[in-house]
């Protein structure tokens, strides 16, 4: 066992794991990008429509069904039907089908939680807004979005944790990122390798995790708790 | 000077989608400049939806609505909205938002530029008596007196002509809601503003009123009259039972003594004389309670500390019969 241990600090101690196309940095960095890149072409696409729904009244059977929808594909399958779909589009291997697959990943929690978060803002205080004169365009924008985004950033926190998990799945269809430690260290029976591309996803996904719970609790203290820490005194 | 309303609300009705019964039938009603004119009835009286459909928040089925001197449905409707002054029940303040971007909604929607709103918010903070200290906290931190001085603050924002407010006073406790309103009837006495009044309360009808309209369900009008109207000829039974049993009481609470018609009283001082006495501004509801609870019959009344005349128990009933 420590053996094992002592052969990991030595990969990771290794510089030949740090530099090149192979190397740590650059894997990070690929796993980023394609993250990243889920996640905004994601969000462009589910939180306008969710919060048009949301404020139409519109669009809750859709929303339940997406959320069961979402929960019963384990994301190898997505992978797996990715694949063809792009292949038979030209798009070939690696970077395209990842990033279909990480989209049908992060859509269905960014969707339903932008709408249960417009839906859930208080009636009397929309009803003002509209009152006052502003415009649907300003309703959305100006109260709804900031009043639901405590509970929109919930769903950006699922979706990029599970985004930046299931990435290391592209190496199955011969894209980069940390999954090629694992998928080549299987490969060639290197189980250090396996396990310090399983711990490098591992430290991102939980730094995913702190970075937009950080981000939750800076938007809730902007707009709700400085009420409740003056309230209780 | 002959003057057209403000509001008018000519043969208007309204039935929702999926109602066979009409929300608000035929109803018209004029409110002028200067006015508060308060809409009262049970639950299921329209008064709410009638408030509504000034502003356009519910669109009338039929009928014509005019503020101003133009038709409601010929303006834009977040420009209309801009030019009528809302306060709901649960305030609706925005949460996210500082009392001072509160009361800024409607100019910055208007695009007024920074140091115009600002001249405007320290106006009026003045006018409905906020401290300024509040201006940088958020809805949730005020106590509810407060945060219905600011949503009325930010109603006049942008000094509009019209005032819609839903029963505004709902919310908070009787104490309070009796400063809220002292404060409207105010404000009202300075601003001139035509306002549109939702309550369930007669008496606070009564009190903010100008003139009243007793809606019945289906948005029936019963009655629309002044206070006094209505408290010395209902129109019907429906009316006379929604003034309530003691109609005589409310309205010697809205008259005045008047001084021409009291009984002589000797010179002296009400002490002198060893009878209770009352102040000359008070109302004949307060000129029969001193009765009631000092001899029964007489009170004094006094200006500074010298009388000026005698209430007795039958000229009370007299005026009451005039």
């Amino acid at each position: 066992m420590s053996q094992f241990v002592g052969d990991v600090v030595a990969w990771f101690a290794d510089p030949v794991n740090w530099t090149g196309s192979n190397g740590v940095p650059n894997r990070v960095w690929e796993h980023v990008q394609m993250s990243v890149l889920a996640m905004v072409i994601a969000t462009a696409i589910a939180v306008p429509i969710a919060v048009y729904l949301a404020h139409r009244r519109m669009g809750e059977t859709f929303v339940v069904g997406i959320v069961n929808l979402a929960r019963a594909i384990p994301s190898f399958g997505v992978i797996a039907v990715a694949l063809p779909i792009t292949i038979r589009m030209g798009l070939g291997l690696g970077f395209w089908p990842t990033l279909l697959a990480l989209l049908f990943l992060a859509i269905p929690p960014l969707f339903s939680n932008t709408h249960a978060g417009i839906s859930g803002v208080d009636q009397a205080t929309v009803e003002a807004a509209e009152g006052m004169g502003m415009t649907n365009r300003q309703v959305m924008t100006g109260v709804e979005i900031p009043l639901a985004m405590p509970i929109m950033l919930v769903g950006a926190r699922v979706a990029a944790v599970q985004v930046v998990a299931t990435a290391t799945l592209g190496a199955l269809v011969a894209w980069g990122g940390l999954g090629r430690y694992i998928i080549d260290g299987f490969a060639t029976q290197d189980l250090v390798e396996v396990f310090a591309g399983g711990l490098l996803v591992a430290v991102l996904a939980v730094a995913t995790e702190l970075l937009f719970s950080l981000a939750e609790r800076l938007v809730r203290r902007r707009y709700h708790s400085e009420q409740l820490t003056r309230s209780t005194v | 000077m002959s003057k057209s309303p403000m509001i008018t609300l000519n043969d208007v009705s309204k039935r929702f989608v999926g109602s066979v019964d009409d929300a608000v039938t035929n109803l018209s009603l004029t409110v002028d400049d200067g006015e508060i004119v308060t809409l009262v009835g049970p639950s299921g009286c329209g008064k709410t939806t009638t408030l509504r459909m000034i502003n356009r928040l519910i669109e009338p089925s039929s009928g014509t609505i005019t503020v101003a001197g133009s038709d409601v449905g010929t303006v834009p409707v977040h420009e209309l909205r801009r030019t009528i002054g809302y306060v709901i029940q649960q305030v609706g303040l925005f949460p996210h938002r500082t009392v001072r971007q509160n009361i800024a909604t409607v100019p910055s929607l208007l695009g007024w530029d920074t140091d115009h709103i600002g001249s405007r918010i320290d106006e009026l903070v003045d006018l409905v008596a906020i401290d300024r200290s509040i201006l940088g906290r958020y809805p949730l931190e005020l106590s509810g007196g407060q945060r219905q001085r600011v949503g009325v603050a930010r109603a006049l924002a942008a000094d509009p002509p019209v005032l819609l407010m839903d029963e505004p006073f709902g919310a908070v406790d009787p104490v309070v809601r009796g400063h809220l309103q002292g404060e409207l009837l105010d404000l009202q006495s300075r601003l001139h503003k035509a306002i549109v009044f939702v309550t369930h309360d007669i008496d606070e009808a009564i009190l903010v009123g100008d003139r009243i309209a007793i809606l019945n369900t289906g948005g029936i009008l019963e009655q629309f009259g002044t206070p006094g109207e209505l408290l010395a000829r209902p129109a019907n039974q429906f009316v006379a039972d929604f003034l309530g049993s003691d109609r005589a009481i409310k309205r010697l609470s809205l008259l005045p003594i008047d001084v021409s018609l009291l009984e002589p009283s000797l010179p002296g001082t009400a002490a002198d004389q060893c009878m209770a006495a009352i102040d000359v501004g008070a109302t004949l509801k307060e000129a029969l309670d001193a009765i009631v609870s000092g001899n029964g019959r007489d009170v004094a009344v006094c200006a500074e500390d010298v009388c000026v005349g005698t209430v007795t128990i039958d000229m009370i009933h007299r005026r009451l019969t005039e």
